[in-house]
This record gives structure tokens, sequence and C-alpha cells, in this order.
């Protein structure tokens, strides 16, 4: 089956001039997607997963820019994309839900008109037939009374409610691909549940693959059929997400793995990862995790290359194979 | 709503009073008005004789009780130099002084929310940095010398302009304005760019800083990922934001571009009520000082009032609900 989405040596750097590189925020990133598939993309806080997820959307703030590699969406570079043409794909066949859904609704706008210009900018339509619309959408996520909360504003909707809104709004165009940046992060335990059945709903219905960007493993190993695991800026880790999440090969996916507590045994210290994640300003030279990584030996200060096994793929020296 | 209005109300009545008290406090130690108003050879008996027709022989507190008395009748006190009712006067010239304001604030924001949009949206543009250095000059050169050298440029030298007067006028609604005749157009234009370059330049500031501050938020980032067209994130989900901001202050600025019209008005000659007000100080004419201060309280009460009022309906978080609290 053909790929939707080839991403091969992405780069993203951030304040970077002709003749000095920039920070780089994405670093050499490749993976693929296929057709309706999920995948989690998972990394701490800093790592470079949601400006990998706004690269492919071309949406990276000033002063970072895309300066390598490629992203190839149905047979098309997305990279050096026509703005028209780029902004044609957006919300139509490549949608994005946000983090924080308190942040991501105008709070000047009523919901019907961020629902509804949404659908007016890919499929012209009158106002009467796009507001129908708009409030079916509302309906098939499960909001109550669609009809009468299209006229109200964001602020009178909670956040799992706003959450909904923008999945709704993601969804209209039953888009080939959404990128989820930690939909669910900001929200309580309970609407997490929803919200994630809401989208397996919506992704399901109309065959639409995922990219889960999160750093919460639980969810991943509910969501997701493959995992990338990212680390200042580098994918560490791809692969099938039992095999990645069972046994995996880097030292790093390995240590993310333990720190999650229900892994940990009860009366036992916590695990954790020695160290802490390092600034994109003092990365240390080949592997950015040998600092902080119990196998690390002179080989890591070159950057391993990629080992690919036909399943799954990692960047180590010295991969653990013990399992967990 | 309704309890917030009336709240709202009452502040503003004790807000008046407390000013006309103020007012008429400090108007009296300025200086003794019968010193101007008469012949210097009068005699001692005419002398208090103008002083009891003005009545200014009576204690301060009884003054201000018959002028307290004299407003809630509609009667703001006689001119002494006039001889007429103070707020006939003042309403006479309400008309030069408001087209000259309006037509400032118009150019305020006619120039300043384009230029500041425009140098908020490319903010590493060469341009953007003239017009914000431009900016900084509209700010701080002081108004009186920059209607000097309009006059001199424009009317000295170019001779495309006059330099002052409110040239001929036609009648509307019983009065009199310049904007609807060429000829007081011609006139209007000086003294309205002078006035409203101050204003042009808090406009455009204030736009440009709304700007910086709408665009990186994830709302304006959420919906260029829905695919909106530019125009409709810069021009709906980016100015609706930004214009509470500039309307609340804009508002704001009307009233102190109506009281302080006095600079502009005298320097080009605009027969306007800030012109009355600094003769009326040279002659020390009390009624009319106090009826204009009193004027310019309603108006900045007012307009508050009428802010408000704009602002919960361009915002619709702070709409004046009956369920908080």
């Amino acid at each position: 089956m053909a790929n939707l989405l080839t991403v091969s040596n992405l780069v993203t750097e951030f304040g970077g001039t002709k003749t000095a590189p920039g920070l780089r925020a994405v670093n050499d990133v490749s993976f693929a997607l296929e057709k309706g598939r999920v995948l989690g993309l998972v990394g701490e806080s800093g790592s470079g997963k949601s400006v990998t997820g706004f690269s492919i959307m071309g949406l990276v703030d000033r002063p970072g820019k895309v300066t390598g590699g490629r992203i190839i969406f149905d047979d098309r570079d997305l990279i050096g994309l026509d703005p028209e043409e780029m902004r044609r794909l957006r919300g139509k066949r490549i949608a994005m839900v946000f983090q924080d859904p308190m942040m991501t609704l105008n709070p000047v706008l009523r919901i019907g008109t961020q629902i509804t210009e949404a659908i007016q900018a890919h499929d012209p339509m009158t106002k009467s037939a796009a507001r129908a619309r708009a409030r079916d959408a509302l309906g098939l996520v499960g909001i109550p009374s669609p009809e009468e909360r299209l006229d109200a504003y964001p602020h009178e909707f909670s956040g799992g409610m706003r959450q909904r809104v923008a999945i709704a709004i993601a969804m209209l165009h039953h888009p080939d691909l959404i990128i989820a940046d930690e939909p669910t992060t900001a929200l309580d335990v309970t609407i997490q549940s929803q919200i994630i059945a809401e989208f397996q709903k919506m992704a399901e219905i109309s065959g639409t693959a995922v990219i889960w960007i999160t750093h919460d493993l639980a969810i991943v190993s509910r969501l997701a059929d493959d995992i990338a695991v990212m680390y200042a800026g580098r994918l560490v880790e791809t692969g099938p997400v039992e095999q990645i999440l069972g046994d995996p090969r880097h030292p790093y996916t390995r240590g993310l793995i333990q720190s999650v507590p229900s892994q940990n045994q009860r009366g036992h210290r916590l695990h954790q990862i020695p160290g802490m994640t390092p600034s994109l300003t003092r990365l240390p030279g080949g592997c950015s995790f040998r600092t902080r990584c119990g196998h690390a030996t002179e080989q890591c200060h070159t950057i391993p290359e990629r080992t690919d096994t036909g399943t799954r793929t990692y960047r180590c020296f010295h991969p653990v194979t013990e399992g967990l | 709503m309704l309890a917030s209005l009336l709240r709202r109300l009452i502040q503003a009545i004790m807000v008046i009073l407390a000013m006309t008290i103020i007012v008429f406090v400090g108007v009296n130690v300025i200086g003794n008005p019968v010193d101007i108003l008469i012949n210097p050879d009068a005699s001692q008996a005419e002398y208090a004789r103008v002083v009891a027709h003005l009545g200014l022989d009576r204690p301060l507190w009884q003054q201000y009780l018959m002028f307290i008395q004299g407003i809630f009748h509609g009667d703001f006190g006689t001119s002494f130099v006039y001889n007429k009712p103070a707020l006939s006067l003042i309403v006479e010239r309400l008309p030069a002084t408001l087209e000259l304001a309006i037509s400032a604030l118009l150019i305020a924001i006619v120039v300043g929310l384009p230029l500041g949009l425009y140098a908020g949206l490319h903010p590493e543009r060469m341009s953007s940095r003239l017009i914000m250095s431009g900016s900084i000059l509209g700010f701080s050169l002081p108004t009186f010398w920059v209607g000097l050298m309009f006059i001199l440029l424009f009317s000295v030298q170019l001779g495309w302009l006059p330099s002052g007067g409110r040239g001929e006028t036609a009648s509307f609604l019983d009065a009199s304005w310049s904007f609807l005749t060429a000829d007081g157009l011609h006139h209007l234009i000086l003294p309205a760019l002078n006035l409203a370059l101050f204003k042009t330049s808090l406009v455009l500031r204030l736009t440009r800083a709304g700007v910086q501050e709408v665009l990186p938020q994830d709302y304006v980032k959420f919906a260029r990922a829905k695919g909106l067209s530019e125009n409709r994130v810069i021009y709906t989900h980016v100015l609706k934001n930004l214009m509470i901001p500039v309307v609340t202050i804009t508002g704001l600025e009307f009233g102190s571009l109506i009281a302080f019209s006095v600079v502009t008005e005298s320097i080009f000659a605009w027969p306007g009520m800030g012109k009355l007000i600094i003769d009326s100080i040279n002659n020390l004419d009390r009624p009319v000082i106090v009826a204009y201060l009193m004027m310019m309280v309603i108006l900045f009460v007012a307009l508050n009032f009428i802010i408000d009022i704009c602002y919960t309906l361009l915002d619709p978080r702070v709409r004046l609900d009956t369920k908080g609290k």
C-alpha cells in the first residue's frame, strides 16, 4: 500500500541565517504513514514533536523555517508548495487539533461562525447550508442541542466541549490526515478518554490517518499502530507499537517506558532517566542522549546511523536486547 | 444589567457633583473679574454696584448654591463679557469644535489603523521601521509648533491652503458647518491634520502592539490550520480581537480631542469652544469657564459610559451578565 505521508530527512531550524545554522528543533527526521494508520509521536517537552507537526502543516512560526528534507503527501512535496495550494490542503486534506482547547477558538467569534468559515473556505456554499452542516458536525461529536450552541461563544463552553468543537472543525472535510498535538493533555482524565474515543470514532468513519503527538505512553499504547520516539530533535526509534513498547531497542525509549508509574512496583522508588533534556543550544556532540545513557561509550561521540530491521528503526550503537 | 447601569449612573452623578465644587472654587481663586471688566477710572460706588450686580458680594457658598440651583433650571450663569447665557455661547461654538474633532478622529483612524496593521504584520520591513519612527515624531512634536510649521509651509510658502478661520459655512440642523462647503472643507484640512497628528500616532502604535499580541495566539494558528485565506485570518480573526483596545482608547481619547483642541483652535483662529475658553480665561469670564468645564466633565463621563457599552458589544466575555454574582 502506498504511503499517504512520507517525511524524509526533515530539518526545521529556528533563527538560522545564510551563514550560521540556527537551532535545529527538528533534525533529520524520517517516517512514513499509511492511509488510515495511527502514528504516536512520543517525546518529552521540547523534543521537537510539535514543531514536526507544524512543519507538515506549513505553519512553523517565524523565525522558524523548514530548511531541509522532503514531506511527500499524496505524491506532492509540501515543502516549497505554492501558499495557495497549501492553504487548500490545510483543513481540507490535512487537519490539526491543538493542545489547549482554551486557546484554539477565537474568543470574540461565535462557534457557528468559526465552523461555517472553515466549511466555506473549501466548499463554497450558502450561509444557511454551511450552518446546517456545522450543526450536524457539532451533533456528531456529541454536543447537546447543537442548533443553539452555534450562537454561543467559546467561553460558554467547557474545555472538553471546546476540544470537541475543535475536533468537529478538524473532521469537517473528512481529511486524509489529522495531526493531533497533545489534544488531551489539558483535559481531565475522564474527559480524556471521551475525547480519545471521539477521535477513534471519527478517524474510523472517514479512514483518516492520525499523527498523535503526546508524551503520554499510556495513550499511545491504546491508540497507535506505530510509534516514533523523538529526543532532542531526532527520531531515536520507530516501529510497531507492541514491538517498541514491549521490546525497546534504544536506551531512551526504555527509560521512557520504565518511567511510567504503572511499570514500577509498588513500594519501590520510581524509575527515572538521570539528568534532564539538554537545551537545544547546548546539545552534546554525537548521540544527544549519550550524557544520560548508561550504555554510552567513546563511539557515541559520532552520530549513530539509522538501523533499519525492516519493521523497525533505531539510532543507537548499543541497542538494548534483553527486553523489559 | 439594569442594576449595573443604575450603579454607573449614580457614580457618574457623583463625579459631576464633585467636579462642580472643584471647578467653582478653583475659578474663584484665579482673580477678580471686576478689575478687568470695569473701567479703571470708575468710582468706588460704581465698582460696588458692578460687584453687587454680578453677585460677587455674597459669600462663596451662597454663590455656589445659586449656581447649582441655576443648573437645575438649565442656567449656567450669564457671561460677564457678552452678557449672554454662558451655555448658549458654548453651544453656539460647539459645531465648529465638533467638526474639527471628528475630522481629526477620522483621520487618526483612517491613517493610523492601516499603517499600524501593516507595521505589525511585517515588522522586519524597512517601511515598517520608518512608520514606527514617524509615529514617535507624531507623539513628541508639540502640536502648536507643528501647527505653525503647517501654516508656514502650506499657507505661506506654497499658498495651497488658508491659514485660519472656518471659511464659508452651510447651515444644517440649526448650526453652521464648514465641512458642507468646498471652501469650508479647504479651511478644515490644516487644523484637522494638526489635531489628528498625535492621535494618529496613538492609534498606529496601539494597532501595531495589538497585532503583535494577537498574531502568535493559538487561535490565529488554528484559523490558518483550517485553511482560511490570509485575508480572512487578518481581517476577521486578528482585527476583531485588536479592535477591543483600539476602540476603548480612541473612544476615551475623543474627549481629550475636544478638550485639547484649544491649542489648534488658537493657532488656526478656528472659532470653536477652545478659542472661546481661552478668551474667557483671559477676561476672567467666570460663568463661561465654569460652564465649559462642566460641559467637558459631562462629556467625559458620557463617553466613558458609551465606551463601556461598546466594549461589552465587542468582547463577548465581558457582557454584563445577570447570571454572575
